[in-house]
């Protein structure tokens, strides 16, 4: 019964969106917005549906409205951990790391030697996994936010400074000329020309990092916290079978996740208002 | 990266590695003052309580006799590089791959889940990607999601995972290969997505004045293009898919891989098993990554898209 109830929502929001997708105005902002969220309703329904009726327990899969429930039920505790975990964790740390990588990317700037060297050296360590070294800043900076500023930076720091290194490099000899020509020196050149032409390639890595700092800040607090964060309540509900309350934090890590990549996406669009890729 | 890429890369892990040696006079310098006073040298300050005062350099350079001491702590607050080396190769060539001490044996135990995960992920997500390609109601409601994904922590799930599938009774490899297959699972769809989407609309004409048929589309035109996009997702995956199986190894004390390597240093161990362990996952990630963009040169010099990616 249960099943034949999932079954019947599915193919009705399948039904509903295929009808949408194929019919005259399948293209207009309103439907390409409409159609995902009927989707998302569909899977949510047929979750509620499934587990109220086989009675799944709590401890292996909550239902949305018991998630819900609690989201309601715990907001003031979810503000708390959203502040230590975000604000002060994430948010410093890409911060720190964003200021260090433009940094190192306009020192290392100076000497294609030295950019020549940081660009693969750059991608390689983008690639490992340098949330493990969570544990190593817990025992330097203690258990408070510092140490998950710390990782956040670490970790934000190779993303955004290979960008920003390979977007400094993305003129070409005919506008540096030009710029030559124009009389001006490094810096103008820099801050009127070469950094304008990199932004693309910087919000790009700003982008990525967005997730990295969530990630960061969160598995951080795995490994030692005061006792409050998103990554704490996750590892102590978890141990306590308090699955809703994981799913709460869940949830507010997802809207923190696309308001935080949603924020850098549009100060982006307002900056590089000029690039083909916005217009 | 050809011959004289290699130099300036070099460069640079020279001046990483110059200056973790140097940060480790400061970082060590009041540990190593405590030890050497009961072992009994003359420090100035002489009370430890007085030391605290100042930093790390400061201290080192007003006893210059502290500064090689630092080098060889038994349980350092930043190993210098050759003691990490030391632990490193202590346990990966010095004991038998079988035995619990060995790195070899933890790593196995993470890349088996990881490169479980990764190939289930990957086949999902290129299944999911064909059809979104050509399913528009797919398309239109799947596609926000898949790329909303890619801005939420995802990796925040894994604990749970764990336990939710610890509670129906699946343990050991499987949990953290669900992780490594989500992780991995949606960065191919996007990409893939991206590939089978790139020819343009004069190459599918030609394939029409072909009379070619979907069939023959997808496997003469849509996927042979999609391989650059697909190996540069494959390449995020599958860092995303080792951190997805270390962190799935966190939440249950696990007792082997990298992850239970870095709860064991971190909480009982001395802390040379953790920075052993980061580093073997370093290498594992880097020989994963490296794999992979071989088997991509190669497939894309067969192909004679050679220098497209």
């Amino acid at each position: 019964m249960a099943y034949l109830i999932a079954l019947s929502i599915w193919a009705a929001g399948w039904f509903i969106n295929a009808r949408l997708a194929h019919g005259p105005q399948s293209d207009t902002r309103l439907v390409s917005l409409l159609i995902p969220v009927i989707f998302g309703v569909t899977i949510i329904a047929m979750w509620q549906v499934l587990v109220t009726m086989l009675d799944v327990s709590p401890i292996i899969l909550p239902a949305p409205s018991d998630i819900a429930a609690r989201f309601v039920a715990s907001t003031q505790t979810l503000w708390v951990d959203f502040k230590q975990t975000v604000i002060m964790g994430a948010m410093t740390g890409y911060i720190i790391g964003m200021v260090a990588a433009f940094a190192i990317a306009l020192l290392a700037d100076r000497s294609e030697f030295l950019t020549k060297g940081i660009l693969p050296v750059g991608s390689f360590m983008a690639a490992l996994p340098i949330v493990g070294t969570a544990p190593i800043f817990v025992k330097w900076l203690g258990s408070d936010w510092e140490s998950k500023s710390a990782v956040v930076a670490v970790m934000v720091f190779f993303p955004i400074l290979v960008n920003t290194v390979a977007g400094l490099k993305d003129t070409s000899g005919m506008q540096r000329d030009l710029m030559r020509t124009y009389g001006a020196g490094y810096w103008p050149t820099l801050f009127k020309l070469r950094l304008p032409a990199a932004l693309p390639f910087i919000f790009n890595g700003l982008k990525i990092a967005t997730t990295l700092a969530l990630i960061g800040a969160i598995v951080a607090e795995f490994f030692g916290s005061p006792t409050v964060g998103m990554g704490f309540r996750i590892s102590t509900s978890v141990g306590q079978l308090a699955l809703d309350m994981v799913w709460a934090e869940i949830v507010v890590a997802a809207l923190a996740g696309s308001a935080f990549y949603g924020l850098m996406a549009f100060i982006e669009k307002r900056v590089t208002f000029w690039h083909p890729s916005q217009r | 990266m050809n011959l004289r890429g290699i130099i300036p890369a070099l460069t640079v892990v020279g001046f990483i590695l110059a200056f973790w040696t140097l940060a480790v006079i400061p970082m060590n310098a009041h540990l190593t003052a405590d030890q050497a006073q009961r072992d009994g040298l003359v420090m100035s300050p002489e009370e430890p309580r007085d030391r605290q005062a100042y930093l790390g350099l400061v201290l080192a350079l007003k006893n210059p006799a502290i500064i090689p001491l630092t080098y060889s702590l038994d349980r350092p607050r930043l190993p210098s590089p050759h003691q990490v080396a030391a632990e490193m190769f202590e346990t990966i060539f010095m004991k038998s791959p079988t035995s619990r001490r060995s790195l070899v044996y933890h790593g196995w135990v993470t890349l088996s889940a990881t490169l479980l995960g990764f190939m289930i992920g990957t086949t999902l997500g290129i299944i999911l990607a064909v059809g979104i390609v050509y399913n528009r109601t797919m398309d239109k409601s799947v596609m926000p999601w898949a790329i909303t994904s890619q801005t939420i922590p995802i990796l925040a799930l894994a604990p749970m995972i764990i336990v939710m599938l610890g509670a129906i009774g699946i343990q050991g490899l499987l949990p953290k290969s669900v992780i490594s297959a989500y992780l991995s699972f949606f960065p191919v769809v996007v990409g893939m997505v991206k590939g089978l989407r790139s020819p343009d609309g004069m190459q599918l004409d030609l394939l029409r004045t072909y009379n070619a048929n979907a069939n023959q589309g997808f496997w003469k035109l849509r996927l042979p293009a999609s391989m650059p996009y697909l190996f540069a997702s494959l390449k995020i995956g599958i860092s995303a898919a080792l951190v997805g199986a270390i962190v799935g190894e966190l939440p249950t004390g696990a007792r082997a891989g990298f992850g239970a390597r870095i709860l064991v240093g971190d909480q009982y161990g001395p802390l040379m098993i953790l920075w052993a362990a980061l580093f073997g996952a370093a290498v594992t990630a880097a020989a994963l990554v490296g794999i992979i963009t071989l088997i991509e040169r190669r497939t894309l010099r067969r192909m004679g898209m050679a220098g497209t990616s």
